[in-house]
């Protein structure tokens, strides 16, 4: 197949790459170079160095740590309740709930940051880590269901049907039987709701009360002060944190289709 | 307990629905709190009179709505229309040709699917910093041409229409290219042979087959890239700088500086609609296959 390809079509391709990837590329790069200029001066750690010197940042992290971690495992238990209903159970209004479920995901971010604003403001609620979590796992739900109903579609359901004629409930095939084959789905859903909370600013920005700097946050704050290679050096270990994230929800995803063999 | 398992398992087996509800129930409660009711309370809120200090009061105008007559908002809107617009045609001009190669690369498809995918799960605040990093007045494309030699000043490229542009197709493009390829995928490679022995030229066999039966990856795509473009608040902010205002940052002044939170939801209104709007052209467009039409 591949040669039929005109080499013009491959080349252009090859362009596009590369500037999908050059701009993070250069930004890792030019963490790792001792001036503050873009001029390769040599190799140092100066800048990470830097970043120790401030403790703001590591109480960045924590709430990041602290929101992603809370915010991630509701929404997997809540996402993973609706895709188990939306693919074992007939119910009354079933392709609309599923249409539904996809409004958060194309909704933009900011007029679900805003109308989230409000809501705390009506119902005075205090801004803080609280409202970052409940906001994070109003946007994260939907897409938990979306990848875990994905692997529930792929899933034997005989093994099921087998237990319950063996004498097992419903409760302990659920906790025997169903949980088990999709725990792997699951961790797939989770580690993305996790990513997704970890990396997202927008909404973040419009529900945070003062103290409640997440990471992200902390960062849109260091652009706008000025721009220096310690911003390169701190994207680059949320770019380690999300990338690893990213590499294990792969890896579940693929034990799932290895498990169905 | 046991006695609580048994009746709840008993009370679930008489009404198949409650089960079905049971599971939906903890998730569409959070949905409906924390997702639907704010957006309705927002609507609310487009329709009611500004207080001093923030928040509303009581009443009902529409004039929030009218003021976007104002030559100034009517720029806003434009602006934030023409560059999404553009910003999704160059999206799909990129982003087509990549998803065909894609789809016909054999083994390197794997490959180059997770290079595409991978930006998209970087954070998007990191990649915005990334796109300042390299067109800043010192930034690095400045360098290089100073250092070639091309150029004897820096060209400002940050604070321009331009910039924004290169920021969204650069966060979006993945979302134009993932829905085209899984389209083409699909495609039924004997329609091409069909029309090879039928006499077809490749240019021909690609407007007349491959085009026609990929329209619905390409419509998702558009789709996936103009809202959230329109929707846009972080690129226009630290790229496009105070001259190049999206509805995005719009609406987030009438939350901050200028304090008006009925016309800040207005505009957030506007902006939801317009997504709706897209949304339910997708779903008509979605069910309606090509090769079914004739």
């Amino acid at each position: 197949m591949a040669q039929r390809l005109p080499k013009s079509l491959i080349g252009f391709t090859a362009v596009v790459y590369f500037l999908l990837h050059l701009p993070i590329l250069v930004l890792v790069i030019f963490s790792f170079n001792s001036s503050r200029y873009v001029v390769w001066t040599g190799l140092s750690l100066n800048w990470y160095r830097r970043l120790l010197e401030r403790p703001d940042i590591l109480a960045a992290l924590k709430a990041s740590l602290i929101v992603g971690i809370c915010s991630t495992i509701v929404s997997t238990i809540l996402g993973t309740l609706i895709a188990l209903a939306l693919a074992r159970h007939r119910f009354k209004g079933r392709t609309v709930f599923e249409g539904l479920l996809y409004v958060p995901i194309v909704t933009p971010e900011i007029v679900v940051g805003i109308s989230l604003l409000i809501l705390f403001a009506a119902l005075k609620i205090p801004l803080g880590l609280s409202t970052i979590t409940i906001a994070h796992i109003a946007f994260n739900i939907s897409f938990v269901v979306v990848v875990v109903l994905a692997r529930i579609q792929g899933m034997d359901q005989n093994l099921e049907e087998a237990a319950m004629n063996l004498g097992a409930d419903e409760i302990t095939t659920f906790w025997k039987i169903t949980v088990p084959q999709l725990w792997p789905g699951i961790l797939a859903g989770g580690l993305l709701a996790f990513t997704m909370s970890f990396d997202d600013f927008v909404i973040t920005f419009f529900v945070s009360g003062v103290g409640s700097t997440t990471l992200p946050l902390l960062v849109y704050g260091m652009v706008r002060k000025s721009i220096e290679p310690s911003i390169n050096a701190i994207s680059t270990l949320i770019l380690i944190v999300t990338t690893i994230t990213i590499y294990l929800a792969d890896r579940f995803g693929r034990e799932r289709a290895r498990a169905d063999v | 307990m046991a006695g609580v398992r048994e009746r709840s398992l008993a009370w679930l087996h008489r009404r198949p629905q409650a089960q079905a509800w049971s599971l939906l129930g903890p998730g569409t409660f959070w949905l409906v709190m924390f997702f639907a009711i704010p957006i309705i309370i927002m609507l609310v809120y487009s329709f009611m009179v500004r207080g001093i200090y923030g928040g509303v009061e009581p009443g009902f105008t529409i004039e929030h709505y009218k003021r976007f007559f104002d030559p100034l908002y009517l720029r806003i809107l434009f602006r934030t229309f023409w560059i999404s617009v553009v910003c999704t045609a160059i999206c799909l001009l990129a982003g087509y040709p990549v998803a065909y190669v894609i789809a016909r690369a054999g083994r390197w498809k794997n490959l180059l699917l997770f290079l595409v995918v991978l930006p998209f799960w970087t954070s998007f605040l990191v990649r915005t910093y990334a796109m300042i990093f390299m067109l800043r007045d010192s930034g690095l494309i400045n360098a290089w041409l100073l250092k070639l030699g091309l150029i004897q000043n820096p060209i400002t490229m940050l604070y321009t229409p331009g910039a924004v542009m290169a920021g969204l197709v650069y966060g979006f493009l993945p979302f134009m290219i993932l829905p085209i390829y899984a389209s083409l995928e699909k495609l039924d490679l004997s329609l091409l042979e069909a029309a090879e022995v039928l006499g077809a030229k490749p240019a021909a066999r690609f407007w007349k087959v491959t085009l026609p039966l990929s329209m619905p990856g390409v419509v998702a795509g558009c789709l996936l890239v103009l809202i959230p473009c329109l929707g846009s608040f972080l690129t226009p902010d630290l790229l496009g700088g105070a001259k190049q205002v999206m509805i995005g940052n719009l609406v987030q002044n009438q939350f901050s500086s200028a304090r008006n939170w009925p016309f800040g939801s207005a505009a957030s209104f506007i902006l939801m609609a317009a997504v709706l709007v897209a949304v339910l052209i997708y779903l008509r467009i979605k069910d309606r296959s090509p090769l079914e039409e004739k």
